[in-house]
């Protein structure tokens, strides 16, 4: 499948692209006793820092590296330019619909999107009605994956708005690769990437409830077993803000404090690497023992702001997905910059009977899954996993959408037998407050795996620096 | 900071320096049972062991017989031992864990290097290669730790609470050391090997060459009890560990705290103007039982004020 794509280095007639050139040059002039060194170098680094994720449904406690490839994914600055309009937009107006649903749901009465696909929808959090958020911002962190297809169109395979991962990766990578090879980046004009975590605090600082000049944010986390725990350390250090758990938080008087030695002192700001469910116990999953007991009375008064808001979901589930260029034309009256996947929604019969008679064809997956985990890919499924996925499709065709089978674009990786093209997606992430920003780059993920399109660290992923090229 | 991330940098600290003192204990005790002696007497020495940590119990479930090799392996390396060296650096490093953005990077990477290295070694390779080696390895780990605390940290209130666990930590158990040492070596026979008993006790406690320096003299129990308690300028004294914590409470006091650092004040002026004829006129034993009883209440008071306040 590899052949036949996209290729991010070399062109159909196998000519380089210009913006590899450089890059090139300098790969062809390296003695590979030096690359082999430096990759090792790498690992011993990674490993000695600790940049590690847990792995669910392994051994407790599993911790793997992702691995890291030192060829960068390079793109060139009109690309990137296109890019960064398209995601403004997209993340703009997937904000503007979740003020408008836990609002006046002007999009729903105009007919645009089906009522019951939103109110019905698990992620639909109805605790949100009315609640009035600052700036009328809901995902303030987007994490939305991009991938380019067929003779390199992009289009967005999702917008992750719920609490999306990567960034530390996104840096840590850059840092390894400035480690590596200092000379590279003097032949290169390659965007910075590592003031994310000053403008990540600056954007959350802008969003502090009414009133407060000078707000106290704080990180709030699953704790030491979450597979994103690395991140959370590294964020909140890097911003010089408190890593929190739930049980170091309590809400008195509508208001949200954290106990420190010097007794208890207020937050402001909670960016919360938390689920939704997990959040405050007497609302949500009350077996919870992660959250805070009384958070969303707080939130709703309007005495902490919580990023990203509670309810983000319903915006990013993938049966909202198909709608998206609606959400666009509807708010922003403008045409979508970013294409969307053609999606077969299976809760609708015509598309459920087209899906069944195509599944070797395409890619299912479940409305609600993430992480790679739950879907399946139809060219690379065996024939019993594809009728095994029928009978589940079959029992419950609501939880599942289809799409074709994307050539995702690929690039040059050290594998086993050399250097050899393999597939990638991109993460860039959008921040949003007061205005919309985003560091030029992303986490670039490729499938290790020979012909792989899965691209997901828990299913054996790994990352590669991105460098968006200055004029 | 937080009351969570205090609580664990404070009990980072004094798990770390309890494995420290943990190994200094074995070792004095190990070097003296080299003395010549009778083996009922060396056993009743490795018995005192488990009843200074209150483990007879928990020692007679696994094992048959209290003797030099059990004692050893179900201090050094049980993990199912709640105070043996192996399960205080584990809680060393667990408490590191969970704070590990607090800590310099060095710190961390010293505190997980050591458990790596101590996970890797079964006892019998401990054994083999003479169980003082160990000890030596441990007291070395637990300086590496310290030398890039103080090295590396930023003088703020995270430094000031792993310094306080520490003190609080190395204060009971210089009181334990010393009690159950002064204990054995009092009722043992009056002779030429007691030299090599207080000598010993006197190199656990890393005080040999400062007795000399500081007396000049024989040694004598006197001398010895007189260093290990009083003298402010030896670092491992309950004056140097008195005077240190309370220092460390004002650096960190908050409106909840006066009655703690009162405490604190009244244990350090009587161990300032202490003479230490009138300690052992009063009993040695009861005055260190005593000391460790207000230490308790200390740590007691410091949880309840910071590190689990609401």
């Amino acid at each position: 499948m590899s052949g036949n794509s996209y290729n991010e280095m070399y062109d159909a007639a196998g000519t380089l692209r210009p913006h590899y050139q450089a890059f090139a040059d300098w790969l062809a002039a390296m003695p590979p006793e030096r690359l082999a060194r430096k990759r090792a170098e790498a690992d011993t680094a990674f490993h000695r820092v600790g940049i590690t994720f847990a792995v669910y449904g392994e051994e407790a406690g599993t911790e793997r590296l992702i691995p890291f490839d030192i060829i960068p994914r390079i793109i060139p600055a009109a690309e990137w330019a296109a890019l960064q309009a398209g995601l403004w937009q997209r993340v703009k107006a997937l904000n503007a619909f979740l003020n408008d649903i836990y609002h006046d749901q002007e999009i729903l009465r105009a007919g645009k999107i089906p009522a019951d696909q939103v109110l019905n929808n698990a992620q639909f959090r109805r605790e949100m009605m009315g609640v009035d958020v600052p700036s009328g911002i809901y995902a303030h962190i987007a994490g939305v994956d991009i991938v380019r297809a067929g003779a390199g169109e992009s289009y967005v395979l999702e917008d992750n708005l719920r609490v999306p991962s990567g960034v530390s990766y996104m840096i840590e990578d850059r840092k390894m690769m400035m480690r590596l090879f200092p000379e590279l980046f003097s032949r290169h004009l390659i965007a910075p990437v590592q003031h994310y975590p000053d403008m990540l605090l600056e954007n959350l600082r802008t969003v502090a409830p009414k009133g407060v000049s000078n707000p106290t944010v704080v990180l709030l986390t699953p704790g030491a077993y979450n597979s994103a725990y690395f991140e959370h350390t590294f964020l909140a250090q890097q911003m010089g803000i408190e890593l929190v758990e739930g049980r170091d938080l309590f809400v008195k008087d509508e208001t949200v404090f954290m106990r420190t030695t010097q007794g208890p002192q207020r937050v402001d700001v909670i960016y919360r690497r938390l689920d939704d469910d997990f959040l405050d116990p007497l609302v949500f999953n009350k077996e919870s023992m992660l959250g805070v007991p009384g958070l969303l009375s707080a939130y709703r008064s309007g005495h902490v702001t919580l990023a990203n808001a509670i309810g983000t979901g319903v915006a990013d589930d993938k049966s909202i997905y198909p709608y998206v260029p609606q959400m666009i034309s509807f708010y922003l009256g403008e045409k979508p910059k970013l294409k969307n996947v053609p999606t077969w929604m299976l809760r609708q019969p015509e598309d459920l009977e087209y899906a069944l008679a195509h599944l070797s064809e395409l890619v299912v997956k479940e409305v609600h899954g993430a992480g790679g985990y739950g879907m399946l890919v139809g060219p690379a499924a065996t024939k019993a996993e594809i009728e095994e996925f029928r009978a589940r499709i079959v029992a419950t065709p609501e939880k599942y959408i289809a799409q074709p089978t994307l050539a995702l674009s690929s690039c040059p990786t050290f594998v086993d037998s050399g250097i050899a093209p393999r597939h990638l997606d991109l993460r860039p992430f959008v921040l949003s407050g007061k205005q919309i920003g985003l560091v030029p780059g992303g986490l670039t993920r490729v499938a290790l795996r020979e012909g792989s399109l899965v691209v997901n660290s828990s299913q054996g992923g790994g990352t590669k620096d991105t460098w968006v090229l200055e004029n | 900071m937080l009351s969570r991330t205090a609580d664990h940098l404070y009990w980072m600290a004094r798990y770390t320096e309890r494995a420290e003192n943990l190994a200094r204990l074995l070792d004095v005790s190990y070097q003296m049972s080299l003395v010549p002696q009778s083996v009922a007497a060396q056993n009743e020495n490795w018995r005192a062991i488990l009843a200074l940590n209150s483990l007879e119990a928990a020692f007679a479930q696994v094992y048959a017989e209290v003797n030099v090799d059990n004692v050893l392996r179900f201090m050094v390396a049980d993990p199912a031992n709640p105070s043996s060296i192996y399960t205080c650096l584990r809680a060393a490093r667990e408490n590191a864990h969970a704070v590990r953005g607090t800590l310099t990077a060095e710190m961390w990477e010293s505190v997980n290097a050591t458990w790596i290295e101590l996970r890797e070694q079964t006892f019998e390779q401990i054994h083999s290669r003479g169980v003082s080696e160990f000890f030596d390895w441990v007291k070395l780990r637990s300086a590496v730790t310290r030398g890039v605390t103080f090295g590396t940290m930023l003088k703020d209130d995270s430094l000031h609470f792993i310094r306080l666990g520490g003190l609080l930590e190395r204060g009971d158990n210089t009181a334990r050391i010393l009690d159950m040492q002064y204990h054995i070596l009092r009722n043992g026979d009056e002779g030429a090997s007691d030299f090599y008993r207080w000598g010993a006790l006197l190199r656990s406690l890393s005080a040999f060459q400062v007795y000399r320096k500081v007396y000049r003299d024989a040694i004598t129990p006197g001398r010895v009890a007189e260093l290990l308690i009083l003298r402010v300028d030896m670092p491992r004294s309950l004056h140097a560990c008195a005077d240190g914590i309370v220092r460390m409470l004002q650096l960190i006091a908050n409106n909840a705290s006066a009655e703690t650092e009162r405490q604190a004040g009244v244990l350090h002026a009587g161990l300032h103007f202490a003479r230490i004829e009138d300690i052992l006129s009063g009993g040695l034993h009861e005055y260190l039982t005593d000391f460790m009883d207000r230490i308790y209440e200390l740590g007691d008071g410091i949880s309840r004020d910071f590190l689990v306040a609401a």
